[in-house]
């Protein structure tokens, strides 16, 4: 019973992230093929002397001469038998690359995620339960205000102050400059990791605590918490017995949610602070129009921000009694 | 020979701070010198139409009013005048309450967990076991959430919690609405073994007629003061033992006494009229009407009303 019941929550999902794929894909290739973007002549770059029949060829050969659906089956072909193509940009295949990128970006979004995730729940705490009061009015404005600013604008004012004026972090980059690779310590990329993982986290964090602060108001003001008190539950009782359950659920959809968010801040994150990461090879394929890197980095996005979903689905079964109980109806 | 009030309620008047139209700030009474007290095993129902007040007198009892609220008069436990802070001391070990709807249970936490609190002993959940039995709620009900209970089960729920805090005085804020005769009957014989055990029951409810059996005295509500508070019996017998022409109307209102509704609606609070509230849907309206009525005492009973006799 129990097997079948997980048998068939594993087959929905699976169904789901299929379909997902299949969509992005089509509707990423058909943008892709709809730009004014030039394999050919992004292939053959800076190299002087290439005729155009030599240019003909290419396209020829590459079959960019096929009817557009021809040359999607082709891609989508190659793609599911686990051939994303050659990088333009990088001469390399583009697994690799989005293999090799996304641990880089993977260590810089969690540190991220994390921070804003429980800094901004904890502010938020503070602001529910200090509600009206003046710790609440401050760190409520000072949220709004980090709402307002743009990741790229405050990457450059942290660059400007932190590392240009006080000097304590580095410009950008994820190692030291002229360290060969394997002799870079883990303390190294910590140091490089922090002013853009602050940049990163700095939107969210401001969003997850204005959130997580709305709801504690909430359920304070809610009835189960009145009936708590009037059983004689102290007010810090009240908030780890009641206050705590009751906004998690809210919590844990923001955080997993905020996935695409997540992906979307790296690009200008990394770019501000040159770090290598997938978000900074976006924007470089995009820009250089290597267009099977930018379609293998668009279908990957789309996995991660699926199992940010996934996962906050999940999560909330476990955490929920009702959605649980519908999971277990379905 | 009178008893000692368990808990005596004198003068209260319970008012909220309101933004009006813009930016003024206007006060809202929703309950004007209200008098009542409760003795030891005593059962006293609270009847009124909605708004009149009712279920805010039980939270300023307990002192679980918002912050934008201000309370005068005096609220008294055992004789002893309770502060805000003494209130929060009193409730859920002498003062309970049994709130109106399955909203006031943590929708993310067992039922059971909530009626026996933060750390039950073996004691405390050996009785609670014993009150869900006694309330026919089956085995395994402590596990379930709120949202998997029944209307009927939610209430038994709900009552069961004042029971098991040994309260001196249960605030009963509705707890019939949602049951069958049968449970209702039940639920309020329940009542009736605590009051009779030597607790005390401030009874808010809106099904009248079985609050006049089941009670020792009612107090009528309109526009959140008493207008009447007497014997339950004299409720029974009709508006000739009554005092008060709302009691009298409120009677007659009654299904089986002839479902008759008086003309005019309950006065909203931001607009009371002077004087006696009733006075404009009063019958017997004179011009005394329209200065401060105090509560006499009409033949055993108290009134709000210089017409009574």
């Amino acid at each position: 019973m129990k097997n079948k019941y997980y048998l068939k929550f594993t087959g929905k999902y699976l169904l789901r992230v299929v379909t997902l794929l299949i969509a992005v894909s089509v509707v990423s290739f058909i943008l892709v093929s709809l730009s004014p973007v030039d394999p050919v002549q992004q292939y053959v770059g800076a190299v002087p002397n290439v005729s155009v029949e030599q240019r003909a060829k290419i396209a020829e050969y590459w079959g960019l001469n096929d009817p557009p659906v021809q040359r999607f089956l082709a891609w989508a072909g190659s793609v599911l038998h686990g051939d994303f193509g050659v990088s333009l940009l990088y001469r390399r295949p583009v697994l690799d690359i989005i293999a090799e990128k996304f641990t880089a970006s993977l260590a810089l979004m969690m540190t991220a995620w994390l921070f804003s995730g429980i800094l901004g729940f904890g502010t938020g705490c503070a602001m529910g339960m200090f509600h009206g009061k003046w710790p609440d009015k401050i760190l409520k404005k000072l949220c709004l205000v980090m709402c307002s600013i743009p990741t790229f604008w405050i990457g450059i004012v942290f660059l400007m102050v932190f590392s240009v004026g006080l000097g304590w972090f580095p410009m950008g980059m994820s190692v030291p400059q002229g360290v060969p690779a394997e002799k870079v310590t883990i303390l190294q990329r910590i140091h490089h990791l922090i002013l853009p993982a602050l940049t990163l986290s700095f939107l969210s964090f401001a969003n997850v605590a204005l959130h997580t602060r709305e709801k504690l108001v909430d359920v304070l003001e809610s009835d189960y918490v009145l009936f708590a008190e009037a059983r004689g539950e102290t007010k810090w009782s009240v908030l780890k017995r009641h206050g705590f359950r009751n906004i998690l659920l809210p919590a844990v959809t923001m955080q997993f949610g905020s996935f695409s968010e997540l992906f979307g801040g790296s690009v200008l994150a990394e770019n501000v602070f040159s770090y290598p990461g997938l978000g900074a090879a976006a924007s470089a394929a995009g820009m250089n129009s290597d267009v099977p890197l930018l379609l293998g980095i668009t279908l990957f996005s789309a996995l991660f921000v699926f199992a940010g979903n996934m996962l906050a689905n999940i999560i909330y079964g476990i955490v929920d009694p009702q959605i649980r109980e519908g999971y277990r109806n379905e | 020979m009178k008893r000692q009030p368990v808990l005596s309620v004198e003068d209260l008047s319970v008012s909220f701070r309101m933004y009006d139209t813009g930016l003024e700030q206007a006060d809202l009474q929703v309950i004007s010198n209200l008098t009542l007290d409760v003795c030891p095993g005593e059962i006293v129902a609270i009847a009124g139409s909605s708004g009149s007040g009712k279920s805010l007198l039980a939270h300023a009892v307990m002192g679980l009013l918002p912050g934008n609220a201000s309370v005068t008069g005096k609220i008294l436990y055992k004789g002893m005048l309770l502060s805000q802070k003494e209130k929060e001391k009193l409730r859920g070990k002498e003062i309970a309450l049994v709130p109106q709807s399955v909203s006031y249970l943590d929708p993310l936490m067992t039922v059971g967990a909530q009626v026996t609190g933060r750390t039950p002993d073996e004691k405390t959940l050996k009785a609670q076991k014993e009150i869900f039995q006694r309330f026919h709620l089956k085995e395994g009900t402590e596990k379930l959430y709120p949202f998997q209970l029944s209307g009927g089960m939610a209430r038994r729920i709900l009552v069961s919690t004042a029971v098991l805090s040994n309260a001196q005085i249960i605030l009963a804020d509705e707890p019939t609405p949602g049951l069958d005769l049968e449970m209702a009957v039940e639920a309020l014989k329940i009542f009736r073994e605590l009051a009779d055990e030597g607790k005390s029951v401030l009874l808010i409810t809106h099904d009248i007629d079985l609050a006049f059996h089941i009670a020792d005295r009612v107090a009528v509500f309109y526009a959140g003061t008493t207008v009447e508070i007497a014997d339950a019996e004299d409720f029974q017998k009709g508006p000739k033992a009554l005092r008060h022409p709302y009691s009298k109307a409120l009677w007659e209102a009654l299904p089986q006494n002839g479902f008759k509704p008086i003309p005019g609606f309950q006065p909203y609070a931001k607009d009371l009229p002077k004087g006696c509230l009733f006075s404009p849907r009063c019958p017997y309206k004179t011009e005394e009407c329209e200065k401060e009525i105090p509560m006499t005492k009409v033949r055993g009973g108290y009134v709000r009303c210089i017409h009574a006799d």
